[in-house]
């Protein structure tokens, strides 16, 4: 017993030693929002002598023809349609894979599967050329159009796992009261896919949120930038001297709306990965 | 995984024999919106890099077939793709398994039945939620800095204080820890496998007189392998193709020493505007993940072990 209430103590000093070394960078970014550029670099102090807002207002600016309040008109408006066509697609896809026999249906399983190993970057160029004759390039198309098209496999595995585990039972009898198979998974199984579907949406901001390779790729005019290449615009063009104060307050902001998410539905987030992904 | 599911939908026994349940045509449909993506977004890209890549291909010229030049200008007289493939492999190599470990590492400790453990699990996940960020990459480009958080740390405890990104190898051990730092996904997947082993296997071992670490091995191993396959899996995969950390933190310097095959496709494709070239590039690469996938999957019978049908079904 004397030797389990010790490794137990053990544990606990181990997981706080690595936590703070964790969050260290994080809590370091967030006081060093209010330190001024010289004492970024002058002084080692963790808290900043005096808070100061400099960052804040002046980082806020942006280019100076743009401010971050578009940047983020311009993130949301990219983000919040693609997480719920990708939460409408990929739910229904999982639905027909779950409960329907049809023709080649191990085939095109498996093809599925099979392209959550494509890299992206083999098919980013073609899709560019052909985006470029539709003249979606420089529009939030090339984000929303994937969603849409359910073109997310691990998001449509991972709904397909979370379906196995609600009965079919549960199916059968909403066809005995009459319910096409769309009427039973919008009334039946969609309610019960709550878990899974909080974990669509967390992982799918997160991930849209913090995209930066597509954006560079798709969107050229500063208006219709995101904040990654806000961000990124803002460590470049200052012309040699890199305004960290700014920089580092414009990135911890950009922090902010994915982590309130994620706080707010950590509870469905856990429950419903573990659930989805590791049964059978 | 049982994908045939569809035969228990026959609640009924069938009057007539029929293949498929009158059902099929919803199937169908349900999955029309991933054919059309796929077929769409998927097959013909995939078709036509590979297409481009035997042509000079830009967005400004419509390219003539130039045959293999591509492929053996890549391999011959490329001053920095050799390099930057090389650099790739180490990437990866170093990367996956530090991160997939200390993931596993972590998630075992999280597993002992501790008060507050939503708490830490919550904690180990916070660097993880900003992912591939342009921001994390910022934030840890500022503190490697020469005259950085991380050195000025290293002088008040009186050690060496590298110039991190100045040089080639520290630069790469930079991106190395960020990666490693973000573990979070994979912590989530190992936990949730692990609260699935049945107790009963550890009673029934430390019955039998089995110790600690042999029932790791023996029990706890093979029972999560295959969420250690899928980890290995997709984090091999993500690591040959990262790009914020080279473009942001380093900018592939120096001396081209953090130039990592995602860079030299973007900056070959969008900035030099050699995309037939770029796609020969973007087709070695997949020729990598698809020789890596092949051999995890040929090597996954001797290691992975699948409890189908097992105690959750």
């Amino acid at each position: 017993m004397n030797k389990k209430a010790r490794s137990k103590i053990i544990a606990y000093i181990f997981l706080i030693v690595v936590g703070v070394v964790m969050v260290y960078p994080l809590v370091w970014l967030f006081f060093s929002c209010f330190k001024t550029n010289q004492e970024l670099f002058g002084s080692l102090t963790f808290l900043p002598d005096h808070f100061s807002m400099d960052g804040f207002i002046n980082g806020w600016k942006g280019s100076g023809q743009f401010t971050y309040g578009t940047f983020y008109k311009n993130t949301f408006l990219q983000v919040i349609p693609t997480v719920l066509f990708t939460v409408l697609s990929t739910g229904l896809v999982a639905y027909g894979f779950a409960r329907f026999r049809f023709p080649m249906k191990k085939f095109l399983f498996l093809l599925m599967i099979s392209t959550m190993m494509l890299p992206s970057s083999v098919i980013t160029i073609p899709r560019y050329v052909m985006f470029n004759t539709f003249g979606w390039n420089d529009t939030y198309m090339p984000f929303w159009i994937p969603a849409l098209l359910a073109t997310y496999p691990f998001f449509i595995f991972m709904q397909i796992q979370f379906m196995r585990g609600i009965p079919r039972e549960l199916d059968e009898s909403a066809y005995v009261d009459g319910c096409n198979p769309f009427v039973t998974y919008v009334r039946i199984i969609f309610p019960l896919m709550k878990p899974a579907i909080f974990s669509v949406i967390i992982f799918q901001f997160l991930w849209r949120w913090n995209d930066y390779y597509n954006n560079l790729i798709f969107i050229s005019s500063t208006k219709k930038y995101a904040i990654s290449l806000a961000l990124k615009m803002s460590i470049d063009s200052t012309g040699g001297v890199t305004e960290w104060s700014n920089v580092l307050s414009m990135s911890f902001l950009s922090m902010i709306p994915p982590t309130l998410l994620f706080f707010f539905a950590q509870k469905y987030f856990v429950e419903g990965i573990t659930a989805g992904s590791v049964k059978g | 995984m049982d994908i045939r599911k569809g035969k228990e939908n026959q609640s009924a026994p069938a009057v007539k024999v029929r293949k498929y349940p009158r059902t099929w045509k919803w199937g169908l449909l349900f999955i029309m919106p991933w054919l059309v993506g796929f077929l769409l977004l998927e097959a013909y890209p995939l078709v036509m890099s590979l297409i481009y890549s035997f042509t000079d291909f830009s967005i400004l010229k419509s390219g003539k077939f130039v045959g293999i030049q591509n492929y053996v200008k890549l391999f011959t007289s490329d001053r920095y793709f050799l390099k930057s493939l090389g650099i790739t492999i180490k990437y990866t190599i170093i990367s996956v398994p530090c991160k997939v470990a200390f993931a596993l590492f972590i998630a075992m400790i999280l597993n002992m039945k501790l008060k507050g453990i939503n708490f830490f699990r919550t904690v180990y996940y916070l660097p993880s939620i900003m992912g591939g960020s342009v921001a994390i990459a910022i934030l840890w480009r500022f503190m490697f800095m020469s005259d950085g958080i991380i050195n000025k740390l290293l002088g008040t405890l009186h050690m060496p204080q590298p110039n991190w990104l100045g040089d080639p190898d520290t630069a790469l051990a930079t991106m190395v820890l960020l990666v490693v730092w973000q573990f979070g996904s994979s912590m989530v997947l190992f936990l949730g496998a692990l609260k699935n082993v049945p107790t009963e296997l550890y009673e029934a071992a430390a019955v039998d007189g089995a110790s600690k670490p042999r029932q790791f091995f023996k029990i706890t191993l093979p029972m999560i392998s295959p969420i250690i396959f899928f980890n290995i899996m997709m984090q091999t995969i993500n690591a040959l193709q990262e790009f914020t950390s080279p473009s942001i933190i380093t900018n592939g310097g120096p001396n081209h020493g953090t130039y990592l095959l995602g860079l030299k496709i973007y900056e070959d494709a969008f900035k030099n505007l050699k995309m037939g070239y770029a796609s020969a590039t973007s087709w070695v690469l997949f020729a990598i993940v698809l020789v890596i996938t092949v051999l995890m999957f040929k090597t996954s019978d001797a290691w992975v072990f699948y409890n189908d049908g097992g105690l959750d079904s």
